[in-house]
């Protein structure tokens, strides 16, 4: 089938200055990534190792360690909810929040609620839903999307954002210097926490043994956001459960290097569950909606391996193909080699749709090699590869392979066409009439063939060897 | 294994693989029924094709000597790429082909011992050295550096991000045009940075790639697989 590839499709059209915002902030990410973990660790692949061990046990026992955090996040005082689908997810916090009497709430940032699009579904429920991460919150001042797990605007520059924050009344003139952006962002934020009646927060992990919740960020907007409100809701994917407080130890120490080459985020949050006597102050009220939405079937694939995630984006930064297409080009909430692999499956409705995503991939191995949890991206990406042909699910510009394999599989006929293959070096192939052909010539020049010339000298050789006695 | 790419293109990068072998007294036979790994089909998601010609290839290299590969993308497919396409029906001459194949530059140094190489550029020669993508998690990388390096008057350039994949990747730079003929661009940007006076990889693949780019492009790079540079080395 000829045709374009769409991430392809995206790399060309998009915008040189969005694309050297991507590879700018992307290249940064993965330098600083690798200083961070080498200047700790002499051997950093031993800890991810570690960290998948850890992930890989806590999936195989998934339904004993839920079972374990509710036991402990419902003595410390938690409301527990489950949710099976996104609509279901959605609904749990409209009711919540219904129960509570919320119309006023800020959100920190979380994967979970970008998967619903918790957002706009609040909104349209009456209930006003401001983002409180500053990449978050420009994203929401936009209308757009964020193109990557941990830099929601990696896609932007300083210049959109000014211009954004003078439009939507966030700043009475245009001022690009990045700490005037934030102050700004601040003093309009402050006046929003306040009124909030609820904080919407996702969670890093969950620890089973006591029902703590971690929770990363740089800008300490979750923590601020739960200060001034009566009630907390996270939002958490199922997977996010690891067995004991200790194993935080590992993740933490993974999550803040590989995302942003960090040794920690700046705040690390540890929370215990609603306000309780002796606390001055936090929410009376705490819900934690576990959520499903597609993990299931993912744990039952031969993909598991992709929940094991922790959401650190190194994958993205250090794919070549993410740096070239940015995001966006993924068409769903998870862009990048993590996207490639999750999203086709989690939406598992979308898979047709989103089946070219596993196609988009040199299959490096840079992301396998760059993952806190050591996650076989490229197997996987191969496996859904597999699964789309199954499927018969068309893709655009594929080669069709059987006649390679009969080639392949007939040794008399392959060394025919190797040797013809000499005649290419006569024949003006870049004007033959194969698209792909002529596009790939149009790039490269091709080496002379030599088509054949290796076994003929090889049998000479051994020819020479044999009558001098010799073994080659 | 000589590799579809030396049986087309690069005979004397076979032709190197044989004569350094030989030179450290290993007999190295050529099976003539040889003919590609399968990889093309495997990675395009046509594991029917693929598991047929891995199946050939797995009996043309039945027994139980080492096969040695001129090329870390070839030597993945047999040990890795295999076992994952044929993970729910075992093949013993499949397990057994995985087991059995090397890298060549990782068998020199990890399988023969070979941590140095006796060979020696009559004057100072700048490489840069191209790890390609399917040796990450190998030895073949290291075994290559350490190799070259020990050449008389070998200087190992380094050059910037060179974790990033040359955007080869065989038929994702025909059906990803656009994203591969970039990704390469900028690999040469970087490589061309350095000044060398050769460019160095394992794989003839990314070679191929890289410097039919280059050639296009006007900026053409001397440009040779470890194997050979070990080889010329010598003489």
């Amino acid at each position: 089938m000829i045709g374009i590839q769409p991430i392809d499709q995206y790399a060309r059209d998009i915008s040189d200055e969005k694309q050297a915002s991507v590879i700018d902030g992307s290249s940064k990410g993965t330098e600083k990534r690798y200083h961070s973990l080498h200047q700790d660790y002499p051997d950093p692949d031993a800890i991810r190792k570690l960290a998948a061990s850890i992930k890989d046990h806590t999936l195989h026992h998934l339904g004993e360690y839920l079972a374990k955090a509710d036991e402990s996040l419902t003595a410390r005082g938690v409301n527990v909810h489950y949710a099976s689908t996104d609509e279901d997810a959605r609904q749990a916090i409209l009711g919540i929040l219904r129960q509570h009497g919320v119309t006023q709430l800020t959100k920190s940032k979380s994967m979970a609620a970008e998967e619903i699009h918790l957002n706009p579904f609040l909104i349209e429920n009456g209930v006003e839903c401001l983002e409180s991460d500053l990449g978050e919150f420009i994203i929401q001042l936009d209308g757009d999307e964020p193109s990557h797990i941990v830099k929601p605007i990696i896609h932007k520059n300083r210049r959109d954002i000014a211009k954004t924050f003078v439009r939507e009344g966030v700043a009475a003139d245009y001022n690009d210097d990045p700490e005037t952006i934030t102050r700004r962002a601040r003093v309009f934020l402050r006046e929003k926490y306040m009124q909030a009646q609820a904080g919407i927060t996702g969670a890093n992990f969950v620890c089973a043994d006591t029902g703590r919740l971690a929770l990363i960020t740089n800008e300490g907007n979750s923590r601020f956001g739960m200060a001034p409100v009566q009630v907390h809701i996270a939002l958490v994917g199922i997977e996010k459960v690891i067995p004991q407080e200790k194993d935080l130890a590992v993740f933490l120490n993974l999550l803040g290097r590989s995302a942003t080459g960090q040794q920690l985020t700046v705040y690390t949050e540890f929370i215990n569950g609603p306000r309780s006597a002796n606390q001055p102050d936090g929410p009376e009220h705490m819900h934690v909606v576990f959520m499903d939405n597609g993990r299931t079937d993912v744990l039952a694939s031969n993909c598991r391996e992709i929940l094991r995630c922790i959401r650190c984006g190194a994958c993205q930064n250090v794919c070549p193909v993410y740096r070239q297409a940015s995001g966006h080009a993924y068409r769903s909430t998870y862009g990048g080699p993590v996207g490639a692999v999750l999203s086709p499956i989690l939406f598992g409705i979308r898979f047709p749709e989103l089946a070219d995503l596993p196609k988009a991939s040199s299959l490096c191995g840079a992301c396998n090699e760059v993952c806190p949890v050591d996650i076989p991206i490229p197997d996987l990406l191969l496996r859904l590869r597999d699964k789309a042909k199954k499927e018969s699910v068309p893709s655009a510009g594929a080669i069709p392979m059987s006649p390679f394999a009969t080639l392949a599989t007939s040794p008399s006929l392959w060394r025919t066409a190797m040797t013809m293959s000499k005649a290419m070096n006569h024949l003006p192939i870049q004007v033959a009439p194969i698209k792909p052909l002529q596009d790939w010539l149009g790039q490269r020049t091709l080496p002379d063939s030599k088509g054949g010339d290796f076994r003929k000298w090889m049998k000479t050789h051994q020819a020479n060897a044999t009558r001098a006695g010799t073994t080659p | 294994m000589g590799t579809c790419l030396c049986d087309a293109f690069y005979d004397d990068v076979a032709r190197a693989t044989v004569e350094v072998l030989e030179h450290l007294g290993v007999s190295v036979e050529f099976p003539d029924n040889q003919t590609c790994c399968g990889q093309p089909a495997f990675n395009s998601g046509d594991w029917v094709a693929s598991r047929k010609v891995a199946r050939h290839c797995a009996s043309v290299f039945s027994g139980d000597l080492p096969v040695i590969v001129p090329s870390g993308s070839c030597a993945a497919m047999n040990f890795h790429g295999n076992p994952l396409q044929f993970e729910e029906q075992s093949d013993s001459e499949i397990d057994s082909l995985a087991r059995r194949t090397w890298e060549v530059m990782d068998f020199i140094f990890n399988g023969l011992g070979i941590k140095k190489w006796p060979g020696k550029f009559e004057e100072s020669t700048r490489i840069v050295f191209h790890r390609s993508c399917h040796s990450r998690g190998t030895g073949s990388g290291e075994a290559t550096l350490e190799l070259l390096r020990s050449i008389e008057n070998a200087v190992i350039v380094p050059f910037g991000q060179d974790e990033q994949c040359c955007g080869f990747g065989g038929t994702f730079s025909v059906t990803f045009p656009h994203i591969s003929g970039r990704m390469g661009s900028l690999k040469l940007d970087h490589l061309l940075e350095a000044e060398p006076d050769i460019l160095v990889s394992g794989d003839m693949s990314c070679l191929m790639h890289l410097t039919g780019l280059a050639r296009t492009q006007g900026r053409p790079i001397e440009h040779l697989h470890a194997i050979q540079v070990l080889r010329n080395s010598l003489l």
